[in-house]
């Protein structure tokens, strides 16, 4: 498995060639080498995931070169390939090389294109070293890595201040889980010795019972590591409490979004968890914390989703209430399962992403759902492949038979937590459950059902507005400064213009204002195509592989924890059990049908009824406003103290500045200086020194 | 290399080149001092190629009683300070070219400044009797109190004052303990020091007394506030020296005298160093966030730091003290790199007020990239050196005390936070303000000093090796020497007793 080198460093390569270069050789060679170089990753990574599928392949690691050595801690770049790896190979590098391809329509008229795909092929880069690790501090490195780049694509609109603050959001709030990380690390190293993952895997068993001093108290030492360790995984993938950095990173790019916030990078702390399995079955507490981290995420991310107004943040709450289905799944020790979620989420998902900002980009950068309707004719391949998401997303299949990709997946995490008892995370799931299948639904008949309501969106006025009378060239230049972009947060100031008709008065249909959106170019389309089959079929052909207890094993080869016997137990549920989330499906379904297509006053009605339940949904349960009043602000303020009441109020004024006949000695002393005396000042002191010395010593 | 006295000639030729300076015109002197730091970097390579690793602790070794009374001319080198010097050397050179054009006033004093900073410098790494260190150590404070205070800023008289108010006063105490351990042991040779077991009572006041002088020159919390006004005045190359090399000296004292000399007080006080360091790392870094003066920021930031490298120092285990010393270089590139690219720009608009400017990503990208790749070292991302160091001082800080090391890496979050904040005021944004916008991106003699800075960046964080190699031996030995007194951790493990807990895990599965 040589190949391995070339997919991992084959983006770095490119990474590097199209950031450094700049606009050297114009935007088409830099796009060409990361796609490129993607697209070759992409290519020699499916043979490795089928020959795991296939049993051809065995795991094994491939030594790159030393790292770190200190004493026993010694610490090298490795890339392990395994089962487990060879899927996140194939999420990642297809994903990533559609979103390559997807970006060179999307970010057409963007001057900074090439370090745009650097960025891209960068946190490829990332993720994949992530991906590989065979020990934790080369996944932290990727892990820090994918932060980065995500850093960087979130603030990719650097003029735009919204976009600024969001990716400092991301950073800090990920440090926040990374300072768990790092002192999950210092604790494995001091346990086991290692950092090595094989070797800690094989140790941790071992350390059952055992006890470690944390904090001036002794606790089970799997539970303080593994809960440590978690925190990092809930940092990275947005679990709750350190979640609210992901919604505000929707002000990145839609690619990055698609590629980074729902297929790949948030899902690096369920990959970890999974890496990690035999360490975390060590400690039942652990896994109770992450089920209910999990279960309560799923459930809380939902609720918030059904409310929101903005495309793209519909979809990002969606994700993380995805994120927490994975969670408890290996919370209840269903690991294959939480993979198997991952695996056909970052198909449908990266699929919904990328359809909204199809829908975005023929919407002259609007992304208000309230603004859209009645678009199913006007794009009808986007439209189309939306609905393959929302049916994955949602789980729509027949009992026994078969569905889409979600319904194989989801469904089969919901079964293992009822197989192992975890009842509040089984309603948990079906309850999200239900709100997934209402806001996906909302979203779609908001945005292809209904009459048009484009007229009322800025971004459309100003499109009609622009098509007659203004020079071209004057409204590029307008929307690229400041003023508009701050007006306008949620502008997005890339992307093709769509066609805009004149105002012909008379036959305008009404609410669209004359506006006509476009379907997107092709090369948006092909991944919309490429991804809809994903997620049509993923679940239905690859859960022998992941999930089922005759053949997953086999597949697996101890990568994961694989639990046969949870595995079957869940295939043994009640019938009612087994229902209950197409059950929920089909309802949410219907809420939403009635609510915006049969009698659209009710939404408005129930939210005004409900007006205290509404606004904490809508204002995201004030995780915002509570974190700025507890930590944002304090830490300012603090800060200020310490600076002016601290260093200057105190150390300075009772130490150097203390005495009047010091300062005067300080300006004596700035006088000769000034007088020209400064030589022989150096040499008195230098000579007065040494004497001073040899006078004491020799004496 | 036996017989030829390199270490000598590495202090002769700066020392030479100084003189001959100050009897040179401005154009002349900035080449000869360029061409000095030059030779004493080639110097330096040569040292590092031809150290044998593994090989006897001190290295290099030049000894003559010439001197007057007990007082001897001793040279020689262990890893430590081998890196230590390699790292002076590099930064030398790169000091003279960013002072090429920003300084236009006494040009051939200012030179001849800089080349003496680098003989003391030097000196201070090499020297193996005590007294000719107590000379080197604290004369290096006199052209750093002359640079700041010629040409400083407005401000530079107090600063320079402060700077040397604070220095001078660690420094006599040091001088008194000086002169006690070499009645009492009878040697002023500091390898005989190292191994010679002071009574415990008196290892104490010893320790006191060498820390206040360590602790000013580190600077720890509180004897930290002459740093940012120094930074803020010195100007650019003198911060990047300061930064770079003279902070180090403190964390060197600890390493040569304190540990080695006074394990057992090491030991009994190192709640006051995890006490003070963790103090330090929140406390200036938050300081460091409310800033609206770059160069304060980064003088903050610097102490928070150093910090880790105190709780690294003193963990009394492998990882602390290689992650330590690996903070140590890592922070003098990276540190001193970050005053560069605030010297860029303020040669350009003059003033150091973050508000100022912005957007800068639009008309100097080039530079957007040098101070983001800085930026990233300095926050700690893996894959540049000071990643490395923090992990493994913070690594080897948790087997001693949980509290510290989650206090610490507490810096990491706040590290983020500041350092963000300053890119995203300075760099990102939108360019708006006419002033800013007319300035040119970086030239080809910018590129050429930041450059080098950010390749050996880059080189620490993905094979460290290069820099581990040469210290492994020594910090052995000094773990041979410290290993009696090692302090009680808090984090010990207990075995683990697999039996017992799946039988309960068993009953409790036939409870379900």
């Amino acid at each position: 498995m040589t190949s391995i080198q070339f997919i991992v460093f084959l983006p770095l390569l490119a990474a590097a060639f199209a950031g450094l270069s700049n606009r050297a050789f114009g935007t088409i060679v830099p796009k060409v080498a990361t796609t490129g170089a993607l697209f070759i990753a992409c290519a020699l990574s499916w043979p490795i995931f089928i020959g795991f599928l296939s049993g051809a392949n065995e795991a094994g690691v491939a030594p790159v070169f030393t790292w770190m050595k200190s004493g026993s801690f010694d610490v090298a770049w490795q890339l392990r390939v395994d089962a487990l790896t060879s899927v996140m190979l194939v999420v990642v590098t297809s994903v990533s090389f559609l979103v390559h391809l997807y970006s060179w329509g999307y970010m057409e008229e963007d001057p900074d294109q090439p370090r745009f795909f650097a960025y891209l092929s960068l946190f490829t880069f990332a993720m994949l070293m992530l991906v590989t690790a065979n020990n934790l501090i080369q996944m932290f490195f990727g892990w820090e890595g994918v932060g980065l780049a995500s850093y960087l694509l979130i603030g990719f609109w650097f003029r735009k201040p919204s976009a600024n603050a969001a990716a400092i959001k991301a950073f800090v709030v990920n440090r926040v889980g990374d300072l768990g990380f790092m002192l999950g690390i210092f604790g494995t190293y001091l346990v086991f010795n290692t950092v090595s993952i094989p070797e800690i895997l094989q140790a941790a068993p071992g350390m059952a019972g055992s006890t470690i001093g944390f904090l001036g108290h002794r606790y089970d030492t799997m539970t303080v590591i593994c809960l440590l360790l978690f925190v990092g995984a809930m940092g990275k993938s947005a679990q709750l409490g350190l979640h609210t950095w992901l919604p505000d990173a929707m002000e990145g790019p839609t690619p990055v979004s698609a590629l980074i916030h729902a297929a790949t990078m948030v899902t690096a702390g369920v990959f970890m968890v999974c890496r990690l399995s035999p360490m975390f079955e060590t400690s039942p507490t652990a896994l109770g914390f992450i089920t209910f981290i999990g279960g309560a995420t799923c459930f809380f991310a939902a609720t918030i989703g059904t409310v929101q107004t903005d495309i793209k943040r519909v979809i990002a709450y969606s994700t993380c209430s995805q994120l927490g289905y994975m969670f408890f799944a290996a919370g209840v020790g269903a690991y294959g399962a939480a993979m198997f979620h991952l695996f056909t989420h970052a198909f449908f998902k990266a699929l919904l992403f990328l359809g909204a900002g199809s829908v975005i980009h023929a919407m002259h950068h609007e992304q208000d759902m309230r603004c859209y309707g009645a678009l199913r004719k006007e794009i009808p391949v986007t439209f189309w492949a939306m609905m393959a998401g929302t049916l994955a997303i949602t789980g729509v299949g027949i009992i026994d038979v078969g569905g889409f990709a979600g319904y194989h997946s989801k469904d089969a995490i919901i079964e293992s937590a009822f197989a192992a008892g975890s009842y509040p995370a089984y309603w948990a799931g079906v309850i999200a459950a239900l709100l997934t299948s209402f806001y996906s639904w909302r979203l779609m008949f908001l945005t292809f059902w209904g009459k048009p309501r484009w007229i009322t969106s800025e971004h459309v006025q100003h499109a009609v507005h622009e098509a007659h009378g203004h020079h071209p060239a004057e409204d590029a230049h307008v929307a690229h400064s400041g003023a508009e972009v701050a007006d306008n947060p949620q502008a997005e100031d890339s992307g093709s213009e769509p066609h805009v008709h004149g105002p012909h008065e008379t036959d305008l249909p009404e609410g669209t204002g004359g506006y006509h959106p476009h379907e997107s170019p092709i090369v948006m389309l092909i991944p919309l195509i490429v991804l809809s089959m994903g997620a049509v079929f993923a679940g239905y052909f690859f859960h022998p592989f992941f999930i089922d207890p005759e053949s997953a094993g086999a597949f697996w080869k101890g990568s994961v924890f694989f639990n046969e016997h949870l595995a079957h137990a869940s295939h043994e549920i009640p019938t009612w059990a087994k229902l209950s989330a197409t059950v929920v499906m089909l309802l949410g379904l219907a809420v939403a049908w009635y609510g915006y297509i049969a009698n659209k006053d009710f939404p408005a009605k129930f939210a005004d009824h409900f007006r205290l339940l509404y606004r904490f949904l809508l204002n995201k349960w004030y995780f915002d406003e509570l974190y700025h009043f507890i930590f944002v602000r304090p830490a300012f303020a603090i800060g200020r103290f310490f600076w002016k009441a601290g260093d200057e109020g105190t150390i300075d004024r009772f130490g150097p500045n203390g005495s009047a006949a010091v300062v005067s000695f300080g300006s004596r002393l700035a006088g000769r200086l000034q007088s020209g005396y400064l030589y022989s000042y150096a040499f008195v002191m230098l000579i007065g020194l040494t004497a001073a010395i040899t006078w004491a010593v020799t004496r | 290399m036996n017989g030829f006295p390199i270490l000598s000639i590495m202090l002769l030729v700066p020392a030479v080149a100084a003189v001959a300076c100050l009897f040179l015109d401005a154009k002349s002197a900035r080449w000869l001092a360029l061409a000095a730091t030059l030779v004493d970097l080639a110097l330096g390579i040569v040292l590092w190629a031809s150290f044998d690793i593994g090989g006897a602790q001190w290295q290099f070794v030049e000894h003559s009683d010439a001197l007057f009374g007990s007082f001897s001319w001793a040279l020689g080198i262990d890893g430590f300070a081998l890196l230590l010097i390699m790292l002076s050397v590099f930064l030398m050179p790169i000091c003279i070219g960013a002072s090429w054009e920003a300084v236009t006033e006494r040009v051939p004093e200012y030179m001849a400044a800089f080349l003496l900073t680098e003989v003391l410098m030097i000196g201070t790494f090499a020297a193996q009797d005590l007294f000719l260190f107590y000379v080197f150590f604290e004369a290096g404070l006199i052209p750093m109190y002359l640079i700041i205070g010629i040409w400083g800023g407005v401000n530079r008289i107090y600063a320079s004052y402060k700077f040397f108010l604070y220095t001078l006063l660690g420094s006599v105490l040091m001088l008194i303990a000086m002169l006690w351990m070499t009645q009492q042991a009878g040697t002023t040779y500091i390898p005989d020091l190292m191994n010679h077991d002071f009574p415990a009572h008196a290892q104490t006041w010893l320790w006191l007394a060498f820390f206040a002088s360590f602790a000013v020159k580190m600077p720890m919390w509180p004897v930290h506030t002459w740093l940012p006004d120094a930074h803020v005045q010195a100007p650019t190359a003198g911060s990047v020296i300061l930064a770079g090399v003279l902070l180090k000296l403190g964390g060197y004292g600890f390493l040569r005298f304190s540990l080695p000399m006074f394990p057992e007080a090491s030991s009994q006080l190192i709640w006051l160093i995890f006490g003070l360091s963790a103090i330090a790392v929140i406390y200036t870094s938050l300081v460091a966030l409310v800033q609206s003066d770059m160069k304060k920021l980064i003088a903050y930031s610097s102490v928070a730091h150093m910090a880790i490298v105190t709780i690294g120092l003193f963990a009394f285990n492998r990882q602390g003290i290689e992650g330590a010393m690996m903070i140590m270089l890592g922070h003098g590139l990276v540190s001193g790199a970050l005053f560069l690219c605030v010297g860029v720009i303020y040669d350009r608009l003059h003033t150091r007020e973050i508000n100022r400017y912005g957007g800068l990503a639009i008309n100097m990208p080039r530079y957007a990239v040098f101070f983001l790749l800085f930026t990233m070292a300095s926050i700690g991302l893996p894959g540049t050196s000071n990643f490395v160091g923090e992990l493994l001082a913070l690594m080897g800080t948790y087997q001693v005390s949980t509290w510290t090391a989650l206090l610490c890496t507490t810096g990491i979050i706040l590290g983020a936070a500041y350092m963000l904040y300053l890119y995203r005021r300075v760099v990102f944004g939108d360019l708006i303000k006419d002033d800013v916008k007319a300035m040119p991106d970086l030239s080809m003699r910018e590129i050429a000093l930041l450059a080098p800075i950010a390749a050996v960046v880059l080189w620490m964080g993905v094979y460290p090796e290069s820099f581990l190699a040469p210290m492994r031996q020594d910090v052995t030995i000094l773990l041979n020497r410290i290993d009696r007194a090692q302090p009680a951790s808090d984090s010990a493990p207990s075995a683990g007793n697999p039996a017992a807990a799946a039988a309960r895990h068993h009953a409790e599965g036939e409870a379900h």
